[in-house]
């Protein structure tokens, strides 16, 4: 049990470092989400948005910069040994799994902390809708990095690698997104937040993330085998 | 071996589908609400329910074949769901016509079961560019298998949500209590379903046969020409072997 939770600190660690070093991923997805929210102004030639429209757009941008940061998550350890290294070790193989997701989320968690403000200056009116909207990116968070750190590592030994990521990953998260849209669409109304629906929406979020972790720990040890 | 009792299974699904047809004309009374285009019901929800469960069944499949190691259970798993996604084909051209007939629209989007089957077939629909995307016939299988497995379980979680996000227009024919449709109409559903699962049943025989045979005859013919077979190197990329 600890030196499984030695290893998922030392990948963790590991994982967090190389990107504070490098700023790779999240530098990319930070500025993806800022143009795609001024494209979004003129296409939509809208300069406030409200409801279900804002939670739109905001959701779908942040899927999308989420990809990016999906693609690129085994990577390293495709191209400089990693996995070797993992089937190597004596540790639980889904430890790295686990790791790799709460990275993905950690960078989810950042993204949004950059996007989710710059969203609000642009397009809203007032911070009021921001707080509760915290709690639905938290639940959305934690299910697109276990769904896209389980993609991620499928896609990564394949050869159209940065295709199939966007091509399975987009299905698999529709049902996340009816949830995280339909929870924010109230908390983004124009007369302030509202909370119409928002426990249930929250509820599917959660049984989304716990599906799908269930998923990834059954799974996972075969993804490595070789 | 997989070819044994395919030609009585294939009569058998030939006779079913022709009673469930002779009913469905002859024997079911018209709807008194939609009339003639209602019959499309009888082709429609036994395909969309056989889609469904054969998608479920290549799941199962995927699980046996990761606890296994068996590759004939990821050849069945494949089969499974190829065939699942051509009767899925059908399921959204037959639900798009029906839509068309009683709500004059080709697509709905206001109906959670239509919105739900899509986006299920469009899941599905990226098993064939996963797969043959990874080349190590051994990881393919594997990593096809774990894709079943999650695919499967997604189902019901998309069901779920799509149809909270939605208004209920879909017609709920067994939902409604009191025997929502007539015995007759009943009867003649069921026969239908069992037509159509039949026949699902006979066309994953019949791929399964091709598949085992046409391994065989490429094993023969690399043990005739060994020499050869050692520079052409051009792994088929079809579908699962059999052995």
């Amino acid at each position: 049990m600890t030196r499984s939770r030695d290893a998922f600190a030392a990948i963790l660690a590991k994982d967090l470092r190389t990107e504070l070093r490098t700023l790779r991923s999240l530098s990319a997805m930070a500025l993806f989400a800022i143009t795609t929210f001024v494209i979004f102004r003129f296409s939509l030639d809208r300069t406030s948005l409200s409801g279900s429209l804002a939670a739109g757009v905001l959701w779908a941008t942040l899927l999308f910069a989420a990809i990016l940061g999906v693609n690129r998550l085994f990577v390293a350890e495709r191209d400089e040994g990693g996995f070797d290294a993992i089937r190597l070790a004596p540790i639980d193989r889904t430890v790295l799994l686990a790791a790799k997701a709460v990275a993905l989320g950690v960078y989810l968690l950042v993204l949004e902390a950059i996007a989710v403000p710059v969203f609000a200056l642009f397009f809203l009116g007032s911070a009021a809708a921001l707080p509760p909207l915290l709690l639905v990116l938290v639940l959305a968070d934690l299910g697109l990095a276990l769904t896209g750190a389980l993609i991620s590592s499928m896609a990564v030994n394949s050869r159209a690698r940065d295709l199939l990521v966007p091509l399975v990953l987009l299905p698999l998260v529709v049902p996340l997104m009816i949830a995280a849209t339909g929870a924010s669409e109230p908390v983004l109304e124009a007369g302030g937040p509202a909370f119409d629906r928002f426990g249930t929406w929250l509820a599917v979020l959660g049984l989304y993330d716990l599906v799908f972790g269930l998923i990834g720990y059954a799974v996972f040890d075969f993804l490595l085998e070789d | 071996m997989y070819g044994t009792g395919l030609k009585r299974l294939s009569i058998a699904t030939v006779a079913v589908i022709a009673t469930a047809m002779a009913l469905i004309f002859f024997y079911a009374p018209m709807d008194a609400d939609q009339g003639f285009i209602q019959k499309i019901f009888y082709l429609h929800v036994p395909l969309a329910i056989t889609a469904l469960v054969g998608f479920v069944v290549g799941g199962v499949y995927a699980v046996l074949h990761l606890r296994s190691g068996d590759r004939r259970y990821d050849a069945r798993s494949y089969v499974a769901i190829h065939l699942s996604i051509i009767f899925g084909v059908a399921v959204l051209i037959t639900g798009s016509i029906w839509a068309k007939a009683s709500w004059g629209h080709w697509w709905v989007w206001d109906e959670p079961t239509l919105v739900s089957f899509l986006i299920v077939f469009l899941l599905y629909a990226t098993y064939y560019p996963f797969r043959y995307a990874i080349e190590d016939p051994e990881r393919q299988a594997r990593y096809a298998s774990v894709f079943a497995i999650t695919a499967g379980a997604f189902v019901p979680l998309n069901f779920l949500a799509v149809r909270l996000a939605q208004s209920l227009v879909h017609p709920r024919v067994f939902a409604t209590t009191g025997g929502g449709l007539p015995a007759s109409m009943m009867l003649t559903f069921l026969v239908s379903l069992a037509g159509i699962a039949l026949l699902w049943v006979t066309l994953v025989r019949f791929e399964l046969t091709a598949k085992s045979a046409s391994g065989q005859v490429r094993r023969l013919r690399r043990a005739l020409d060994a020499p050869r077979a050692e520079t052409s190197s051009g792994r088929p990329r079809v579908a699962p072997e059999l052995s």
